[in-house]
């Protein structure tokens, strides 16, 4: 496919016919003519879902910017009138800058532990000739069917034991460990990608395998590491059940608890509620506009093969 | 050839703190949780060997039986829905038209959403008084627009927000795969006169082959055993309407701080989740697959 594409790429600049960006080569005629014949039926569904989610997602952006008495009085979803930033500030008042805190916290602690146990992991599975280090692959995928809600018991007893229940690490510690098996998929398989005469390359300047590692393996990996870095900080950002079960106190709240606390303290003030949705999301709206190949990429990496 | 074999090699020890971790946190747990379900434990003091006891007690507790039932329903529910409109929207969005881009760009939103957001948005939305449940639920056969508070339609509602937050990452796997499939495929059909019907049902859908039951194996064990959507929009109401068997094993754990009893339904819900996996794979002979793909 990418072959068809970059023969079929054209200097001329592709001009008219109701284009809108430049960018898409001009297709042969034959080409073209399957493209263009209208799919009605997937389009009508994609058309109906497409409003499924833009409602929501509008409605979520509305009201957010509309004054409280105006959410009761102009209905779920009318143009806002008096458009208003006081919603988030009222969320802030009300201690939404710790959640804030505390779920960045978590997610770089997530990040780095994936990635510091994840890519020399990574690194032996591909390189290694030991049979029970290449094994130890299909031990991280069979990790892929563990569902977390179904250990939460056991994960409870062993933060219980550890004492960190109530602490960030609590959640750091799990929420990193069920990241593992995708990041390491999506590491092996941007390493094996490698080709073998770069390493021979290397062991030929004499290096140890910690060289090789750090000078080869390391800027190599590079999309593979934000890929998996995307992923990691998703997880712990979104991560429900984990906060939920092993924290407790106001210090510790991550955002996703923090929002159903808001819930059950404000549950009226639908605006404001809003407004901290948004604000939560923000951050990941934000990492969508900016790494969103990687992110679609690598979830799809996981799995789509 | 002799070069190659001087080339330092990393060993065990590169693996080692990944192996170690995944281990306490990701696989040790299950074996905990087996070993669990034989104790009785109220989350403070250390688990005591009670036997059979927890498993002896699961058939006479109602709630475990009408948990098990809905969850399966929930399960079947979330496969039918998600399954189709996932396939269908996948492989509309791997086509190449800008329009389908910028569409996708849309339906990959909720995939940003945490759980606890898309439930708090749909509280609002569904709200009988101030949401849109009220303008809407005339047209479903429901006057007064509460949709969480009807016991027999709640779980349905509920399948919908699972749809609505988890059809854009399986229309994911699926574009990724639709994106695989040699164009030549579609051209050969055309030429042999295919309509776009017969073109997806005799191409598309068998080259999915792989994703369908990736896709379905992972809707499937995580119907079994996600519960917070539920516990965050109807708290297992009204009245046990939608008490799902995860949820009763939240309950009794970690509200009745009974978590031998809840690992016991764990250890259910592991099998059962592990054993319709296991059915997919068998009926579908995907374990004896390579490739569905001539030459690759």
């Amino acid at each position: 496919m990418m072959t068809v594409e970059s023969t079929a790429r054209t200097t001329e600049p592709a001009v008219g016919q109701g284009r809108v960006s430049g960018t898409e080569p001009r297709k042969p005629r034959r080409r073209g003519q399957r493209r263009e014949r209208p799919n009605i039926g997937a389009g009508i569904g994609a058309g109906l879902w497409f409003v499924i989610v833009a409602v929501p997602v509008y409605f979520l952006l509305a009201t957010s910017l509309r004054g409280q008495g105006d959410y009761l009085g102009e209905g779920p979803l009318s143009l806002p009138t008096g458009l208003t930033l006081d919603n988030y500030v009222r969320v802030f008042e009300v201690g939404f800058a710790n959640f804030l805190l505390n779920s960045l916290i978590v997610a770089t602690g997530a990040i780095c532990l994936v990635l510091a146990v994840a890519l020399p992991a990574a690194f032996a599975i591909v390189r290694s000739q030991n049979r029970f280090v290449r094994a130890t692959f299909s031990l991280f995928l069979l990790g892929l069917a563990v569902p977390a809600q179904a250990v939460i018991i056991p994960i409870y007893l062993i933060i219980t034991r550890l004492n960190l229940y109530d602490s960030l690490t609590a959640i750091i510690l799990p929420t990193a460990a069920f990241a593992l098996p995708i990041s390491i998929l999506v590491l092996t398989s941007s390493l094996r990608d490698v080709p073998r005469e770069l390493y021979e390359a290397m062991a030929i300047d004499g290096a140890k395998v910690s060289q090789t590692f750090l000078q080869l393996v390391l800027p190599l990996s590079r999309s593979g590491i934000v890929t998996v870095a995307i992923f990691v900080g998703l997880q712990a950002w979104n991560n429900f059940i984990f906060p939920l079960v092993l924290t407790q106190s106001q210090e510790t709240r991550v955002l996703p608890l923090g929002l159903w606390e808001f819930q059950t303290q404000y549950g009226t003030d639908v605006p404001g509620l809003m407004a901290a949705v948004v604000l939560s999301a923000l951050p990941i709206f934000a990492l969508y506009l900016f790494g969103r190949r990687h992110l679609l990429g690598g979830l799809a990496a996981g799995f789509g093969k | 050839m002799s070069q190659a074999a001087r080339v330092e090699r990393p060993g065990i020890l590169w693996a080692a703190p990944a192996l170690v971790f995944f281990g306490l946190f990701g696989l040790g747990p299950v074996v905990v949780v087996a070993y669990l379900s034989f104790t009785q434990w109220n989350g403070l003091e250390t688990p005591v060997w009670v036997g059979m006891e927890n498993w002896q007690a699961l058939p006479g507790d109602p709630n475990v039986g009408h948990g098990l039932l809905i969850s399966l329903g929930l399960t079947s529910l979330c496969w039918l829905t998600q399954t189709p409109l996932a396939i269908m929207f996948g492989a509309w969005a791997a086509g190449k038209q800008r329009i389908r881009a910028v569409a996708s760009a849309i339906f990959f939103l909720p995939l940003l959403l945490s759980t606890a957001a898309i439930a708090l948005i749909w509280r609002a939305l569904l709200d009988p008084n101030f949401g849109l449940a009220p303008d809407i639920g005339p047209f479903m056969g429901l006057p007064n627009g509460n949709f969480l508070g009807n016991g027999s339609i709640a779980l349905y509602v509920i399948a919908f927000v699972i749809l609505w937050q988890f059809l854009p990452f399986h229309m994911l796997l699926y574009q990724a795969a639709a994106r695989d499939i040699p164009r030549n495929f579609y051209e050969a059909a055309e030429i042999d006169g295919a309509s776009r019907l017969q073109q997806f049902f005799s191409i598309t859908v068998p080259q999915l082959r792989n994703t369908i039951i990736a896709s379905s194996i992972l809707i499937i064990v995580n119907s079994m055993t996600f519960f917070e959507t539920v516990l965050l929009l109807t708290n297992g109401g009204p009245g046990t309407a939608t008490r799902i068997l995860p949820l009763h094993m939240y309950f009794r754990g970690f509200s009745g701080f009974e978590m031998g009893y809840a690992s016991a339904i764990a250890v259910v819900l592991v099998a059962v989740g592990t054993t319709l996996s296991l059915l997919i794979v068998r009926i579908t002979g995907y374990s004896k697959m390579t490739s569905q793909r001539e030459g690759a």
